[in-house]
């Protein structure tokens, strides 16, 4: 390829795709051209850059330059300002809420800064559909060590010092449940990569495909040699289809070039790699589940022992490692255990990889040294709570998770500290509540989701999510009753008790940390009809205030059930009988005027909107008399 | 299908790195060519290239060549800074495509300012 004096590095993951990333392209291609910039200039695709609250995005090496919100009508700007004449072009920079400076340089954004990448080193800066650049960045460097420098038995030793521990949630030493496989002695054997990710709101697996594929592709044939395995399989949910899509075309590449396949590298080494695509069910991500679902089998779980490194596809033992734990390691067998070892805390080493979502300003995916606290990822790295609203808590390791209040802000994120906390690690799910979050409102979302996706193979979380749901429903409609707590808390310990797979045992975590952290909220909700997030439906009624209303018929006109009563320059009612409470009036009530209001408990006693409108008597700016 | 052996690895990386040296930071020497409206009348943009086709035959591409606006020297234009590490940087004028790969030589690779084009060393402070 022809020298180039820039490069873009343009987003395309699967949030920026979302947001027009290829649209984008084309107009920086077709202007390029036009400026005959093109032999000069090129645009590289990426993998997801992380700040997918920017997208669609894009970084100009080698200056450096972050640019975010990008439309294809600002490219022609941007392409005669910046590439031709040499002037950044600020309005497209990421500028902090509330601040007016832009900050040009990625290096300097907060959001990148407390990052430490190691999984995600190549993020952003590679093509991911060409393995020659993951080469060029050292790929393979860390195989190649293996095959002509190493013994199975050293890679075991190496990786089982440097401490990395499953990344998918549990956290069991990646190198002891190797060690273990390669001690059995039936053969075959298998290894899997789990990138079957089910909790809402986390992408981290999906994104490593995206951006990076062949850094998961080292680390399972660096296994394969340790474990002494001649074939492996991707299990990946079907709902990932550009994840899906560039996995096919690095194992198609790897194979191309004999990094897969027999003799790899001369060494007489060979291992091949296939992908499994599941259909998107939450409990295969459960190992015994997705060796199932690899079986053609139906996915439920099966009791355990024996394990899969005993026992595993079609009873050969098996290592299942998440995406996260395959991907860290070439970069420990090239930089070593000890390297890898002094990141992190005692017991948990390394880096985790977080998608970082909710109430939080920058949203996106973070990679960051095990220890670090929940302050400095919410807000340092994060940049706080939208709108200067109270920041209440955080709900990680997704609907196996818990709650975590904002009391225990500085917690440092490791395996253990979060499961002392009631949470747990998970595969990295972080979504962040503020205090318009009704902590009934988020255990009984999570219980429903966990309920749909229980697969019914054990009664406890069967019926016992049925239970706990009905409970959460009830209380949060405003009919809940003394004794509701105590029985959700009796039901949650018999289903973490009783159940045989880790859907099963973990699903009361929402529940149980709420009642543990919020049991307050509880409370008001049964006994004073109170949500005082203000979300609940059944416990709110909306209201027009008359001292503010100008009877300037907004509302009226946009509710959809036309349960508003009023004309022009009179006091609008809200019939209560009629209203469905989806907020449409609050949304479009200017805000200069902000005339509607939510109220709860006790303050909707008398509002029934059975009153007729009168006319608005005030001058401008004073208040009605009422 | 290219069966690798453990040595095309190698040099395939090799090669493979030159494609990606812009995006590693890795810098011994920057090229700013101003390109204000004035440079690129005066003929910048032939200047771009005369550097670019230079930087191509590197072995080692560790010059990173960029652009600024106008530097306010209109009547000298095309002109071009460089900067080696940790020194003060020399801003040449009225360059031309035989000029620059002088200083290329001379200056970028050679490490000796090319006296005769420069026009002055170091930048001006802010105010």
């Amino acid at each position: 390829m022809a020298v180039r004096r820039i490069e873009l590095m343009l987003c395309t993951g699967t949030g920026c795709v979302a947001g027009g990333a290829f649209r984008v392209k084309e107009a920086l291609e077709n202007e390029l051209k036009k400026q005959g910039l093109d032999k000069e200039i090129s645009v590289i695709i990426t993998g997801c850059n992380g700040f997918c609250g920017q997208g669609p995005l894009l970084v100009v090496q080698p200056d450096e330059i972050f640019y975010g919100f990008l439309n294809p009508e600002d490219i022609p700007v941007l392409v005669q300002e910046h590439f031709l004449k040499g002037r950044p072009v600020e309005k497209l920079m990421f500028t902090p809420p509330e601040k007016k400076e832009p900050i040009p340089l990625l290096s300097e954004i907060p959001f990148f800064q407390k990052q430490l990448l190691i999984v995600l080193r190549n993020k952003g800066i590679i093509d991911p559909e060409k393995i020659d650049e993951y080469i060029a960045r050292d790929g393979y460097t860390a195989l190649e060590k293996v095959l002509t420098s190493m013994t199975p038995d050293e890679v075991i030793e190496e990786i089982t010092h440097s401490g990395l521990r499953g990344r998918g949630g549990a956290g069991f030493s990646t190198g002891t449940k190797w060690k273990i496989c390669r001690s059995e002695q039936k053969r075959p054997k298998y290894i899997i990569c789990n990138c079957d990710e089910g909790d809402p709101g986390a992408y981290m697996d999906r994104s490593v495909f995206e951006s990076d594929p062949h850094t998961a592709i080292e680390g399972m044939i660096i296994g394969a040699y340790a474990i002494g395995v001649s074939s492996g399989y991707i299990y990946v949910r079907t709902e990932y289809p550009l994840a899906i899509k560039r996995m096919e075309l690095a194992i198609f590449q790897a194979r191309n070039y004999g990094l897969l396949g027999t003799n790899i590298l001369d060494s007489g080494f060979s291992f091949d790699l296939e992908i499994r695509e599941g259909s998107g069910a939450f409990v295969c991500g459960e190992e015994t589940s997705l060796i199932h679902s690899i079986e053609g089998k139906g996915p439920e779980p099966r009791q355990r022992p024996p394990f899969p490194v005993q026992s595993g596809i079609w009873d050969y033992p098996t290592v299942i490692n998440n995406v996260e734990t395959w991907a860290n390691v070439p970069v420990i067998i090239n930089r070593g255990a000890g390297w890898f070892s002094k990141i992190g805390t005692e017991t948990s080493k390394g880096t985790k990889i977080f998608s970082l979502v909710g109430k939080i300003n920058n949203t996106g995916l973070i990679e960051v040294p095990m220890g670090i606290t929940l302050r400095e990822v919410v807000y340092d790295i994060g940049g706080g709570i939208p709108g200067d609203k109270e920041f209440k808590a955080v709900q990680t390791g997704g609907p196996s998770g818990g709650c975590i209040p904002v009391s225990m802000i500085d917690v440092p994120i490791d395996y253990e500290s979060l499961t002392n906390a009631g949470s747990m690690m998970g595969s990295g799910g972080m979504i962040v509540m503020d205090e318009e979050t009704c902590m009934v409102d988020v255990a009984k979302f999570f219980i429903q989701f966990t309920n749909d996706e229980s697969c019914g193979k054990c009664t406890t979380c069967r019926d016992g999510s049925e239970a706990l749901l009905e409970v959460l429903e009830n209380i949060a409609n405003g009919e809940g009753k003394e004794g509701d707590l105590e029985f959700l808390e009796e039901v949650g310990i018999a289903v973490k008790d009783a159940s045989m797979c880790g859907l099963g045992t973990t699903l009361p975590n929402p529940v149980l940390s709420t009642l543990k952290y919020f049991r307050d909220e509880y409370d008001a909700h049964i006994n004073e009809g109170r949500c005082s997030a203000l979300v609940c439906k059944n416990l709110i009624k909306y209201y027009i205030l008359p001292e503010k209303c100008t009877g300037c018929r907004l509302c009226l006109k946009n509710c959809p059930p036309e349960a508003i009563k009023g004309e022009l320059k009179h006091i609008h009612i809200i019939d209560q009988s009629k209203c469905t409470k989806c907020g449409t009036c609050l949304d479009v009530c200017p805000p200069k005027i902000s005339a509607i209001i939510k109220v709860t408990g006790k303050e909707t006693e008398n509002i029934t909107g059975t009153e007729d409108p009168y006319p608005v008597k005030r001058k401008k700016g004073e208040k009605n008399e009422t | 299908m290219e069966q690798l052996t453990l040595d095309e690895l190698r040099k395939k990386r090799k090669e493979a790195q030159k494609d990606i040296y812009l995006r590693e930071g890795k810098y011994k020497s920057k090229i700013i060519v101003h390109m204000g409206t004035c440079g690129i009348a005066a003929g910048a943009r032939e200047i771009v290239s005369s550097f670019l086709g230079e930087i191509d035959m590197l072995n080692e591409k560790d010059v990173m060549l960029t652009t600024s606006g106008c530097a306010g020297l209109c009547s000298m234009e095309p002109m071009a800074t460089v900067e080696l590490l940790n020194l003060p940087s020399v801003k040449y004028g009225h360059l031309t495509p035989e000029k620059t790969r002088k200083i290329f030589k001379e200056h970028i690779l050679g490490g000796g300012i090319v006296k005769e084009y420069a026009i002055g060393i170091g930048s001006e402070k802010g105010g």
